[in-house]
């Protein structure tokens, strides 16, 4: 063994110390506190987004909860509406709510001129631009239920129009109006003037959440209630078909399947169902359910049906997991004892999995719940229901909306007040996605057991 | 008698038999229940489910299969002077579904007997007028055709029906009766109960394989008759995307869809994976135990979102913001709000949680034995990581890459909100453009008519799209297997 050193000139000096910071160290720091910066830069990239998301969710969102009303003394007079003065409620309902538009107008002059503002408009009509096509059927309605009232004077709460609910929530200016033939900058000085007399109020916005969806000119009747209802009916077949046979799967495949091609198989296609986009599931169910079976379109108990089958895998995987954590000891002391296979996993196995399994099903509900895409296939579309659905059985099969088809729906319409449903639509649908997942959270933390 | 009732009766008949299976096997051994091979309920349950599990298998495959069955003869049974194409035929059908409805609820309301309406003549009644008198309207008139057609329908439901009873029937009382028959003490029924709770499980287990053949069907026979009806070259290989209302389109290429398809794709891979990327190894190389707790989760929110949410958030936030930017006021290259960008974008923020969590998990995989040989070696930190951590992790992340790819392909809200509704073959990353998915939900919502080929072109993209993301998920699920077992 030679020296190399030796024979050569020695190598000169470091002329440096370790403790002075040379070129090269301070570049490969440099690189070090780049690389950091890059990480800290990418993860507050992602929060940044969330951030955004989150606010422009509730800041365009929280509007929809609030509705502009117009508080009007309608003079319910006999001579329109029951002219014979007999009370009968045939004859009452034989007025159409067009009969009921010239009372509406009466009121809306009286309470303009009671605010000492100037009238410029000469017809009704114009006038009434102001307050909801809806309203006259309110009004209906309401004296349809109180017939005693008629000859009366009744202060009514009245919707107003889109237009005039966005200027009061700064979405319509005077300016935006110019080319607008549903509203003119005159109306809203007359709104400002009754705003001044107390008339126009704006408050709590309840028939948005029970409310039904409404047609295309009227987005300040729009509800997202009902299809909330076809949502919770979609997501009761979800539970009922895929909690049962995502655990019997997940129990033959953890614990009876042999080792062979069959259970190679299975395996192979849950992993596959899982990444197979959400779409190709709205196929199935249109060619399998609605084509091939003649199952009624757009009814929940289809789309229930297809979500069951897109939610499967994830139920599968997550139950498989929670049944192979339960620990060998607990197998074998209940095999010890004289149990049978089947008296083991029922008895001992699957209770102890049971926190596990049901968190895992409330993700998938959760995951099914915001899917739109298969439901637009299967007809799920907005606007198809204009009542709730009378009873269980018109609830499966009765064709209706679900929440996020019906925001889908909303978000399609030109109108930009529509936009802004969508929006509070989307708080709803996310307050029950998040409620969902903390219950999840909360029964994991519960009853997960360190063995 | 109806399916309800019928399955009423067979749910009794269950219950009966557990009684009475359970006391035939303690009558056999004298009430001395240590006499008995199983536990007395076994005999029980052995009966209920010998009585009810065919029988009801045999009633669903019945009910399902039935209208099939008779709707196809009665269709066959159709002269073809009445229609042109398949479309009329359903037409034709759904009028005889209509009228031997109506018929049904004439029976029901007593308007008339059921010889009456075996020998009703469509010339000389009035049957529309009938018809609506019992509150089933009809289009048109009844023709004599559609009245045999309806005739045999009813005829034949009848019959099946009948049929349908009898045999259910049979079957329940025959499985009844055989358990019963052995509930002797030596009989071992809990192996046999055992037995057939394992079918079950078997039975929920397969039905991934079935949903699968379900797909793979319904996606075959519609793509084979789209092209029966349509040149499949000019559908590959076509560079046009015109559909014309129902029928006579000639332009049915799907080569636009997928060009915007994949430059979607690529520009939401272009921002979630190096952000999704960086993220993981910041989180798994250097954040603190409390950083992570924090910003792992906040970030998976993200893919918590439904995908309904991010289609808003590009049509309302991020489109018009760009537009702002590279619009007619700006550098004028966009015309919209819907464009390849914003769509992009928004996918790509959607995929950020999911590269980054797969990421980290396979960078955490690396045994900290390498790390450590690195640091030994004077390495720094993030010199471990590009030369020693990402090369070791690198199949994992290319997996965890394609898995994202085959995500943004197949993702469809926001490309139906975000991207627009024209197809073309176009560089501007600013130009509206359509995917496959954005075309299937456009081409299959609306209209119900499946029969023309601007419906059934959406099976055969869907076809496409199955393929692709399926091949993608293979090669990946592939290479993330293959070099998974080198550390462990």
């Amino acid at each position: 063994m030679t020296d190399a050193s030796l024979a050569g000139t020695p190598e000169p000096r470091a002329t440096s110390s370790i403790l002075t910071v040379d070129d090269r160290t301070r570049k490969r720091n440099a690189a070090e506190a780049r690389f950091r910066a890059y990480g800290i830069a990418a993860i507050a990239v992602g929060l940044v987004f969330l951030v955004v998301l989150v606010s422009s969710i509730l800041f365009k969102g929280a509007g929809a909860f609030q509705q502009s009303f117009i508080t009007l003394n309608v003079d319910l007079q006999e001579a329109k509406l029951d002219k014979s003065g007999t009370r009968d409620i045939e004859a009452i309902k034989k007025v159409t709510t067009f009969g009921y538009n010239p009372l509406i107008d009466d009121a809306l002059a009286r309470a303009i001129a009671d605010a000492g503002a100037e009238n410029p408009f000469t017809k009704g009509k114009d006038l009434r631009k102001m307050i909801s096509s809806g309203a006259a059927a309110d009004i209906r309605d309401h004296v349809i239920a109180h017939p005693e009232q008629i000859g009366e004077t009744v202060a009514f709460k009245l919707l107003a129009s889109s237009r005039v609910d966005g200027y009061l929530k700064g979405r319509v200016t005077r300016d935006s109006l110019a080319r607008d033939k549903n509203l003119t900058p005159a109306h809203l000085d007359l709104v400002d003037a009754l705003q001044t007399a107390g008339l126009v109020t704006k408050s709590f916005n309840l028939d948005f959440i029970t409310g039904a969806d409404a047609s295309e000119s009227r987005p300040e009747q729009a509800g997202i209630g009902v299809s909330m209802l076809g949502s919770f009916y979609m997501m009761l077949v979800v539970l009922a078909c895929a909690l049962p046979i995502g655990v019997a799967a997940s129990i033959y495949l953890e614990e009876f399947a042999p080792q062979n091609r069959f259970t190679d198989l299975i395996e192979v296609n849950i992993a596959n169902l899982a990444a197979v986009p959400s779409i190709v599931f709205g196929i199935l169910g249109l060619a399998v359910f609605i084509q091939f079976a003649h199952l009624p379109q757009s009814a929940p108990l289809v789309g229930g049906l297809v979500l069951t089958l897109m939610t499967l895998p994830t139920i599968i995987i997550s139950t498989r997991a929670s049944l192979k954590s339960v620990p060998p000891s607990i197998r074998e002391a209940a095999l010890g004892i004289g149990a049978s296979n089947m008296q083991m996993v029922f008895h001992h196995v699957l209770p102890l999995a049971m926190p596990g399994i049901l968190t895992g099903t409330i993700i998938g509900l959760a995951q099914a719940l915001g899917e739109t895409a298969p439901l637009l296939l299967i007809g799920m579309v907005g606007y198809i229901a204009s009542n709730y659905p009378d009873g269980l059985i018109e609830g499966f099969m009765a064709p209706n909306s679900a929440m996020p088809a019906q925001i889908y729906e909303w978000a399609k319409r030109a109108d930009p007040a529509y936009y802004e449903r969508a929006w509070g639509g989307i708080i709803i649908l996310l307050l029950f996605l998040m409620s969902m997942n903390i219950i999840a959270i909360i029964l994991r933390r519960r009853f997960e057991r360190r063995w | 008698m109806s399916a309800f009732w019928l399955l009423v009766i067979i749910l009794a008949l269950a219950v009966l038999g557990f009684v009475l299976g359970r006391a035939r096997a303690l009558a056999s051994v004298g009430g001395d229940r240590r006499k008995l091979h199983s536990l007395p309920s076994f005999y029980g349950y052995n009966v209920a489910m010998l009585a009810l599990v065919p029988a009801l298998l045999v009633l669903c495959l019945w009910v399902i299969l039935q209208p099939i069955v008779i709707h196809a003869s009665v269709a066959g049974a159709i002269p073809e002077t009445h229609y042109e194409s398949s479309g009329q035929l359903n037409l034709v059908m759904s009028d005889v579904a209509r009228v031997a409805e109506g018929l049904d609820e004439m029976v029901r309301q007593n308007v008339m007997t059921r010889e009456g309406i075996a020998a009703l003549d469509a010339d000389s009644t009035d049957l529309r007028a009938q018809l609506a008198q019992v509150g089933v309207a009809l289009g048109g008139e009844v023709s004599p055709t559609i009245l045999s057609a309806a005739q045999a329908l009813r005829a034949r439901s009848e019959t099946g029906t009948l049929a349908l009873t009898v045999v259910v029937l049979i079957i329940a009382a025959g499985g009844f009766l055989f358990a019963l028959r052995s509930s002797t003490g030596d009989f071992r029924a809990r192996n046999r109960v055992e037995s057939g709770v394992k079918l079950l499980l078997i039975g929920a287990a397969s039905l991934a394989i079935l949903t699968t053949i379900g797909i793979v069907l319904s996606l075959v026979f519609n793509t084979i008759n789209f092209f029966g009806m349509f040149p499949m070259t000019d559908f590959l290989f076509g560079t046009v995307w015109s559909p014309e209302g129902r029928g006579g389109s000639e332009h049915l290429g799907i080569l636009p869809l997928l060009w915007g398809t994949l430059y979607i794709s690529l520009v939401a891979l272009l921002v979630a994976v190096p952000i999704g990327l960086f993220a993981a190894i910041y989180l798994a190389e250097y954040a603190g135990k409390t950083t992570r707790a924090v910003a792992k989760p906040l970030l998976e929110v993200l893919a918590g979102i439904p995908t309904i949410v991010y289609g808003l958030f590009a049509l309302t936030v991020v489109g018009p913001m760009l537009v702002g930017v590279f619009g007619a006021d700006g550098l004028g290259w966009m015309q919209g709000a819907r464009s390849v960008m914003t769509a992009g974008l928004v996918m790509g923020i959607m995929l950020i949680p999911f590269v980054s969590s797969l990421s980290d998990d396979i960078i955490n995989a690396v045994p900290q034995t390498m790390r450590d040989g690195s640091y030994g070696l004077g390495a720094t930190q993030s010199e471990t990581v590009r030369q020693v951590v990402l090369p070791a992790a690198l199949p994992g992340i290319v997996g965890a890459v394609l898995l994202a790819a085959s995500r943004a392909i197949g993702e469809t809200m926001i490309v139906v909100m975000g991207a627009g509704a024209a197809a073309r073959l176009d560089l501007n990353p600013f130009a509206a453009m359509t995917t496959v998915t954005a075309k299937i939900v456009s081409q299959l919502t609306g209209d119900s008519d499946f029969a023309s080929p601007e419906a059934l072109v959406a099976f055969a993209l869907g076809m496409t799209l199955f393929i692709l993301t399926l091949g993608l998920n293979v090669l990946a699920l592939y290479i993330v297997r293959k070099y998974r077992e080198q550390y462990e």
